[in-house]
């Protein structure tokens, strides 16, 4: 089945651990922040509720305040712990100042930590993760401690995203180039999905693009209209009795229209546009995970092949009886068992991938298929309206006509 | 002043929507239409009723009886002749003699096609409104060769073939149309000079009349004015203004535009060789200086704004000449023409929200198109996405997420075209305003004919009065200094011949001023009614062709939705 996440969403059905069936839920909300701070300091604290009835947890309902870079750290653990699968992705950091507290801003930040969080609670993997425990529950001394943790010890900016993608992408097409070792899986079907996922960012990209554009399209049409009408009323107080009545009907008409298209406007920035950024970031977090795929898969050739050569060394050594054959047994030994480890952390990683694919393509169809159908009964109920609008005019501009004569 | 055309209204990028189809037209009511110095008291049509409130309205101002027509010029007052209640009776009736329906049939067929909505009979219920399936949508039904203006003399005006004359620099254009009296077709060629040559003739003419501003001189060189755009933007422009021309009541019918529509040798051979003289306008001229005064050619005469001046100037001279040092004596009391300052500043507040609302509605149309254009653009995107993903299938879900993202890319193509379409119409009813816009330029021309032709008269009536004022003195002063000899006698004889000829001059002037009046009153009062009803009209087609397309894209994206359901959060 299919996993459906919603805002306030109820269970979650995972279909990795069959013992979680309806008994046991985790639900996480993302609610309407506080401003805390001054100045350059300043920012939001997100209210976060956990509602669960799973063991592992404090209490059945926990509320914590969070902030974004919590949210930042918590993608950045789940990427280091659990190669292979696809991390959901943080919304993005905006990159104007002063956007920072508008409301439409807020709002739509909260969705997406909201929508990110939960993506998060309902895979079957994750969901597991202590780090996530740790998120939902701890107090903020605790996340303020860990959070400067995670710099020192990689010393980064937390929430640099933007860095950390493009070091991605170049880690990438460094490796698709082949400008590393040719230390590469060359699999056709892994082939053809690396391509694939290139692609369908490129696709995605564009779409985004002209959804943006579209968004601005409707705000143009709103003022357009806006001015219009205004224009109209101006022209038609020059007129009599009868037709200048129509004339400012039909400006007064078009003026309402135009608040029509603004609303529009904010439901495809919300509903059409932004799924369509996640896509995106989706997908750059596939690549991301192509990534380390690509490192765990160099690291098991090197291993492999310094494994092999430790052997074949070592032979050489008993054969000619040497003294230093134990010495190097040991050696072999070691490396042999770590090299068996990469082995296995990779082959997992490739499992998890596959599993993720499909998880990813379903997710997608599901998350698409509802951005597409808001597209489309937005642009439909617009249309109604708009001739509902233009239609209630016509008697009066009837009598207008009629009496002129 | 006369001579400026439509383009020097600064309408951005308005001519690149000229190649666009025609614009909707005045259709002049089924009268005959000719021309009226009308004193006569002519059958009372139907009141315009709404006229009373109409701010815009341009029925004369005054209010008071007076019955004296013109009489002896001497000592009649000229400009206190017509009564605003005759004034008010000349405007209750239509335009023209001899007709009595001053209204327009609403269910006219003629009418109904101009809002491009045939079949729709008014008034439709409003209980249960027409869906655009019963509203037959035939967007390119309206054009204007379709349209039988039945006062005009001629149809379906067309311009076309352009074609550069052998060894010449210009080009010539083909102008067909039909002849309404019997339906032969007619062909002929002309050059823009030509065009140029007709417009000046008419501006002579029919001053006081709306006169259709001719298309734009060109102002770029002679390495432009070969390149096909320029060209077709000129053709375009001509046959605009031809077929406003025919579509005047007056203008549509006067001499100079038939010669121009069917002769088929030169036209400014035709022009001199059968057409009055050069001009009416230095008619003045001639009564003082003799017929060989002719202000030369055709084209200088034609500027009667600079006329009147030069008539001013030689006036001032003439007065110079006669007057002695005794002093000025002050002009007779001539009263002010109220009518003419009361239209002036209705023109003149009609103006500014005409042309905003022009500018708002050419942006309007730009940003409808910009839609259209990012919804194409949104569809045709979807639809590479959807075969980028049929083509490289690796789960089933992939299938299904392909078939819903190529029907919403369908259905935003579907919808692009639409609101093309949506365009298009817009612009073409919106047009109307562009048009009026137009007309201003011809009021004011119109209204400045008036006012130059009262100065005139002005002028030469406190001109007689020194004048009698010398004759007088010069009589009166035979006894006494001056002995009675013949050069006194002479000179008095000479002083009543100017005053004589002054007179004559006066009532040409008279006139004319008289007549210029008339002009302006029956266009005005056409201008009232045609305005109303083409503003209805592009109202009435404005809002229609908005419910008809919106309920088409509507349908559209219904069908995406229902595609989509199955994704709905309330699932």
């Amino acid at each position: 089945m299919a996993t459906i996440v919603a805002q306030n969403s109820p269970q979650v059905q995972s279909p990795r651990s069959p013992q979680s069936q309806n008994m046991l839920f985790l639900t996480v909300s993302v609610m309407d922040p506080d401003k805390r701070g001054t100045g350059v300091q300043a920012y939001m604290s997100y209210p976060v509720i956990t509602k669960t009835n799973l063991p592992d947890y404090k209490g059945p309902e926990i509320t914590v305040e969070r902030r974004y870079s919590d949210f930042v750290w918590l993608r950045d653990r789940l990427f280091e712990k659990y190669k292979g699968i696809f991390i959901p992705p943080v919304p993005e950091k905006s990159a104007v100042e002063k956007f920072r507290f508008s409301a439409e801003f807020i709002d739509m930040r909260r969705q997406g930590l909201n929508v990110y969080i939960n993506r998060i609670a309902s895979h079957p993997e994750l969901r597991q993760s202590e780090d996530l425990k740790t998120f939902l529950q701890e107090d903020g001394e605790t996340m303020e401690r860990l959070r400067f943790q995670e710099t020192g010890i990689f010393n980064r900016k937390p929430s640099d995203l933007i860095q950390i993608f493009k070091d991605v992408q170049s880690k990438v097409s460094d490796v698709v180039l082949g400008k590393e070792k040719p230390v590469e899986e060359t699999t056709p079907e892994y082939e053809k999905l690396k391509r694939y996922i290139y692609e369908l960012e490129d696709h995605l990209a564009e779409a985004q693009k002209q959804a943006y554009r579209m968004v601005k399209r409707h705000k143009e049409l709103g003022q357009s209209l806006l001015d219009f009408g205004k224009a109209i009323k101006l022209l038609g107080a020059c007129e009599g009795e009868s037709l200048g009545k129509a004339f400012s009907e039909l400006g007064t008409k078009s003026e309402s229209l135009s608040h029509k298209f603004e609303d529009e406007a904010r439901n495809l920035l919300m509903n059409f546009e932004e799924p369509l950024k996640d896509y995106v970031h989706d997908v750059q977090s596939i690549k991301a995970t192509m990534v380390e795929r690509a490192n765990a898969f160099k690291l098991k050739c090197e291993l492999s092949e310094t494994t092999k050569l430790k052997e074949i060394n070592l032979e050489k050594l008993m054969l000619v009886r040497s003294d230093k054959v134990g010495e190097a047994e040991i050696e072999y030994r070691k490396l042999n068992t770590e090299s068996e480890e990469a082995t296995r952390r990779f082959e997992l990683i490739v499992k998890l991938m596959d599993e993720e694919m499909v998880r990813f393509q379903e997710e997608k169809t599901t998350d698409l298929g509802l951005a597409f159908h808001e597209f489309a009964k937005g642009q439909a109920k617009l249309g109604k309206d708009i001739a509902t609008a233009w239609r209630s005019l016509l008697p009066k501009i009837e009598a207008c006509s009629v009496s002129s004569h | 002043m006369r001579n400026k055309s439509i383009a020097e209204i600064q309408i951005n990028g308005r001519k690149k929507y000229n190649n666009l189809g025609e614009i909707k037209k005045v259709v002049t009511s089924q009268k005959e239409a000719r021309t009226s110095t009308t004193n006569s008291q002519l059958p009372m049509s139907s009141p315009e009723t709404t006229a009373s409130d109409d701010p815009l309205s341009f029925r004369s101002p005054n209010g008071e009886v007076e019955d004296s027509p013109l009489s002896d010029s001497t000592s009649f007052h000229p400009l206190q002749t017509l009564t605003p209640t005759a004034i008010n009776d000349a405007l209750q009736t239509p335009f023209g003699i001899g007709t009595t329906n001053g209204v327009v049939d609403l269910d006219d067929p003629l009418l109904a096609a101009q809002t491009s909505i045939p079949k729709l009979s008014l008034p439709y219920s409003f209980i249960d409104p027409p869906s655009y399936e019963d509203v037959v949508f035939s967007p390119t039904q309206i054009d204007c060769n379709d349209r039988h203006s039945s006062s005009s003399l001629f149809h379906q005006i067309v311009v076309s073939d352009p074609q550069k004359e052998d060894g010449m620099s210009y080009f010539t254009y083909l102008i067909k149309s039909k002849v309404a009296t019997d339906g032969n077709e007619i062909m002929v060629r002309r050059r823009f000079r030509d065009v140029v040559l007709l417009a000046d003739r008419l501006s002579e003419a029919y001053r006081g009349y709306f006169v259709p501003s001719r298309p734009d001189k060109s102002v770029v060189d002679s390495q432009v004015m070969q390149t096909h755009d320029f060209v077709e933007q000129r053709r375009v422009a001509i046959e605009k203004y031809l077929k406003r021309l025919a579509e005047h009541p007056v203008i549509g019918k006067s001499d100079e535009f038939k010669l121009f529509m069917e002769t088929r040798s030169s036209f400014s051979l035709a022009v001199s060789n059968e057409l009055e003289g050069v001009g009416r306008l230095p008619v003045l001229e001639q009564h003082l200086f003799g017929e060989d005064s002719g202000m030369g050619s055709s084209e200088e005469s034609g500027q009667s704004a600079r006329g009147g001046r030069d008539l001013m100037k030689l006036f001032r001279e003439l007065k110079q000449s006669v007057v002695n040092d005794w002093g000025r004596v002050k002009p007779a009391v001539v009263e002010d023409d109220n009518e003419l300052l009361v239209w002036k500043e209705k023109v003149q507040e009609f103006e500014q929200p005409l042309s905003n609302a022009s500018q708002q509605a050419e942006s309007l149309v730009k940003t409808q198109q910009d839609v259209a254009e990012t919804m194409g653009d949104l569809g045709m995107m979807f639809m590479k996405l959807s075969r980028f993903e049929t083509e490289n299938t690796m789960h089933d879900t992939q299938k299904i997420r392909a078939a819903y993202v190529k029907g919403l890319g369908t259905s935003a193509v579907k919808a692009s075209r639409f609101y093309r379409e949506l365009n298009g119409q817009s612009m073409k009813h919106l047009d109307t305003l562009h048009e009026y816009l137009g007309l201003i330029l011809s009021i004011h021309t119109a209204l400045s004919d008036r006012s130059s032709a009262l100065l005139t008269v002005q002028t030469l009536i406190s001109d007689l009065s020194s004048l009698h004022a010398k004759a007088g003195k010069l009589e009166s002063g035979s006894s006494g200094i001056f002995s009675p000899d013949k050069a006194r006698v002479r000179k008095i004889e000479e002083m009543k011949e100017t005053i004589r000829m002054t007179e004559d001059a006066k009532n040409v002037a008279y006139s004319d001023y008289e007549r210029i009046k008339e002009n302006n009153r029956h266009e005005f009062k056409r201008f009232d009614k045609e305005r109303r009803r083409d503003f209805s009209g592009m109202l009435k087609a404005f809002v229609i062709n908005q419910v008809g397309y919106a309920e088409k894209i509507a349908s559209v994206w219904e069908k995406a939705v229902e595609d989509t359901s199955v994704y709905s959060k309330n699932e």
